[in-house]
């Protein structure tokens, strides 16, 4: 906790974050669609989540928020469990379930042992059979031990019974790079998981939503798999008064006219520090950040495209294959005569993530190479 | 009902880990009331002569896909399944039309899935090896060999933790004992005293690998004995065996709460699936383990000990056929699920998801 509190913002998020313009509202959206989507969203879980739960609104560091929604999820719910390595007595290989272990005891705050296909599976069964589990794995790498039950059982399960069984199981993990953790640590694999029908994908970049989406992830009936980006654990913002539940929409983060930038969870920092810088250079970028990857809202990627009439996808995967390449295939589809110029990406170097720090970063979207891509675009 | 130290106990002396040492056909008294006794042969007539018109079906293209028959098994289904109490689960694999029959699945929504029909017990999503019924508290079905483990175990840690009274039987075969799920899920169960059963179908191949061809060491009590967990061998060609065994594990799952090994040593006479040419085992050596074949082994049994008339057996089987015709017409006049409805239960409900249109809709206007 001190530790994590003497450090203000992750490398990937210098202290100027607070400036950046969070629009809650979604951007460019008239009011009455904003209207809308706030009522969608309040009809399938109407208890709003309170910043309150037991944290207090104001300044708080994102690992601090995901704390306090798993602590407000055990007490709100006694089906509510925390499965994963090192969760209990060590806190959290990230700190985050730091103190939990004390306040609800090792049957609901349950270490495991390095099995990730067993307590997955174990994870899977106790859905079915009545909880609601929360499963940590430590790294998105580690996760491939326990695809086979993911894509296998957790996604496939309701509809191979014919519509008789669900899996209303959470599963959280870290990704990303960034700290010199090299190949087996740090990559971004988020678009395997969000290939296969039958789970959400989602992925807080922000406070709020480190503290918003796990209460309605839990009260989804099928799995949900949540990305944390590792570099995000240390940032601090302000947590509004009233913390949406929104699992379904994109947002907007920033309101431009000349691009749209779509990003999602540890890079939307850098996507927002580009645009800052580009508009310095008099473009205008509008910053999208995804937020939930499966199923995607195209809805919002695609309104945003419209009026901006150019895209530059910014994800921290490798590029083939990648969810950036989803985004931009949906825009080809269904927006392709309102572009004004060919849609652009800046993904990861297609390398195992080297560990020699100028190595990681030359290998990751970085600032200047977004900023980059987007002068290219408007051969500026 | 004798002791578990008495109960289970390795069938033969040596571990089993090859088709050729074929032990000697199951003989001795019946020690169950006529009406028990009776309920044990008709559940394994019932999974024979449903399998038997599978083949057929099969043969004629009325049935698709993976058909992985249990036939010279039945003993082992039919002496676990109805050991069982309704709240307890039951987690089987892709060879598991007998213990969805026994479980309580009718044989009309078992032979209507097999079909693909909408009115299977899986709505014609999963097929022969995804039989599914909540009611019957069966979780599949699983086509994964190790898969339902993990699953079974999570369900006896949910069991645990909401302080209900469930057994979970879990169903795998001995090729699963090579996976990772398998060591995994046998340590929480151990770990965390979970109430699980796990039942080891060893029909001593797995496909066509030969156990002792697969594993450095055959003796499979000796591993899950290494988790700390109890464990014993049965003869899985004896309905007797099987169901003393069953009666015993499952009260003891039940008290302790601690999981425990079961092996139960059978043999498959047919195929490994309708593709399989049984290339890896000699013909002589299928027939010399159907001389334990646990139909008419203890067919013999019951009437030597005057349970069983010749004109009482062939009146039950007579029944069965009756059962199987009437799942052959059920499946015949059941329906195919409109392709409308293909993206039916994928997720709980389309809500309102912000991508639906676009999903299908391909190039938008």
């Amino acid at each position: 906790m001190s530790a994590a509190k003497s450090r203000k913002s992750p490398d990937a998020a210098p202290a100027k974050k607070k400036a950046v313009a969070i629009d809650d509202r979604g951007g460019d959206l008239t009011g009455a669609r904003a209207a809308s989507r706030s009522k969608s969203a309040s009809k399938r879980s109407p208890a709003t989540v309170k910043a309150g739960g037991g944290v207090g609104a104001g300044r708080i560091s994102y690992r601090d928020a995901m704390r306090a929604a798993l602590q407000e999820a055990l007490q709100r719910d006694p089906r509510v469990m925390l499965m994963g390595e090192d969760v209990g007595r060590y806190g959290g290989t990230y700190a985050v379930t730091k103190g939990l272990l004390a306040e609800f005891g090792p049957e609901r705050v349950r270490d495991t042992p390095l099995s990730e296909l067993g307590f997955v599976g174990a994870a899977i069964g106790a859905a079915i059979g009545g909880l609601r589990p929360i499963v940590e794995v430590m790294t998105v790498n580690f996760s491939l031990l326990a695809l086979d039950q993911i894509v296998n059982t957790a996604a496939v399960y309701r509809h191979m019974s014919g519509g008789q069984f669900g899996v209303p199981l959470v599963i959280r993990m870290a990704t990303g790079a960034g700290r010199q953790l090299a190949a087996q640590h740090s990559h971004s694999l988020e678009v395997w998981f969000a290939h296969v029908p039958g789970i959400r994908v989602l992925a807080p970049a922000t406070v709020e939503d480190a503290r918003g989406m796990l209460w309605p992830a839990l009260q989804d009936p099928d799995p949900v798999v949540i990305f944390e980006h590792a570099q995000l654990y240390n940032l601090e913002d302000e947590l509004p008064a009233t913390v949406s539940d929104d699992i379904t929409h994109a947002r907007v983060r920033q309101v431009g006219t000349d691009v749209s930038l779509i990003t999602y969870g540890g890079s939307l920092y850098k996507t927002l520090d580009a645009a800052r810088e580009l508009a310095a250079l008099g473009i205008s970028a509008e910053v999208v950040d995804l937020r939930v990857l499966r199923p995607l809202d195209g809805d919002t990627v695609l309104a945003s495209v419209r009026k901006t009439r150019r895209a530059v996808v910014v994800d921290e995967g490798w590029r083939s294959g990648s969810l950036a390449a989803e985004v931009m295939a949906r825009i080809a589809e269904s927006a392709f005569f309102d572009l004004d110029a060919p849609l652009a990406r800046v993904c990861s170097e297609e390398v195992p993530i080297p560990y020699a720090r100028h190595m990681e970063e030359a290998a990751l979207p970085q600032v200047p190479t977004i900023v980059a891509a987007v002068r290219a675009l408007l051969n500026r | 009902m004798n002791t578990m130290k008495t109960r289970i106990r390795p069938a033969t002396p040596a571990a089993q880990g090859s088709g050729t040492d074929v032990p000697a056909p199951p003989t001795g008294p019946v020690p169950f009331d006529r009406e028990r006794a009776l309920m044990l042969l008709g559940g394994m007539l019932r999974i024979r002569r449903m399998e038997e018109k599978s083949a057929e079906l099969y043969g004629q293209g009325k049935i698709r896909g993976f058909l992985h028959l249990y036939i010279g098994e039945e003993a082992v289904a039919g002496g676990m399944i109805p050991a069982l109490q309704p709240q307890d689960n039951v987690v089987a694999t892709y060879r598991e039309h007998g213990h969805a029959l026994l479980r309580g699945v009718s044989m009309d929504r078992i032979m209507a899935e097999m079909y693909g029909k909408a009115e299977g017990c899986s709505r014609g999503r999963g097929g022969s090896m995804h039989l599914f019924d909540a009611q019957a508290r069966l979780y599949g079905g699983n086509a994964i060999v190790g898969g339902g483990l993990p699953v079974a175990t999570g369900l006896a840690l949910a069991a645990r933790q909401l302080n209900e009274p469930r057994v979970t039987a879990c169903f795998f075969g001995e090729g699963a004992v090579a996976e990772g799920a398998f060591h995994e899920a046998m340590n929480l169960a151990a770990l965390w005293q979970l109430p699980v059963l796990f039942c080891c179908e060893n029909n001593l191949y797995a496909m066509g690998t030969a156990l002792a061809r697969s594993e450095s060491r055959v003796d499979l009590c000796a591993k899950a004995a290494s988790y700390g967990m109890q464990a014993g061998s049965i003869d899985g060609m004896d309905v007797v065996a099987v169901h003393q065994a069953a009666l015993a594990a499952v009260k003891q799952v039940r008290a302790s709460l601690a999981p425990i090994f079961l092996e139960l040593r059978t043999y498959r006479f047919r195929a490994h699936s309708m593709f399989d040419a049984e290339l890896y085992r000699d013909k002589a050596e299928v027939q010399a383990w159907k001389t334990r074949g646990p139909i008419h082994t203890y067919t013999a049994r019951l009437k030597a000990q005057g349970l069983l008339t010749e004109q009482q057996f062939l009146a039950l089987d007579r029944q069965v056929a009756e059962e199987v015709d009437r799942a052959v017409a059920f499946a015949e006049a059941g329906h195919w699920e409109p392709v409308g409805d293909l993206l039916r239960d994928v997720v709980a409900a389309r809500q309102d998801e912000a991508d639906a249109p676009s999903e299908s809709s391909g190039v938008a206007p």
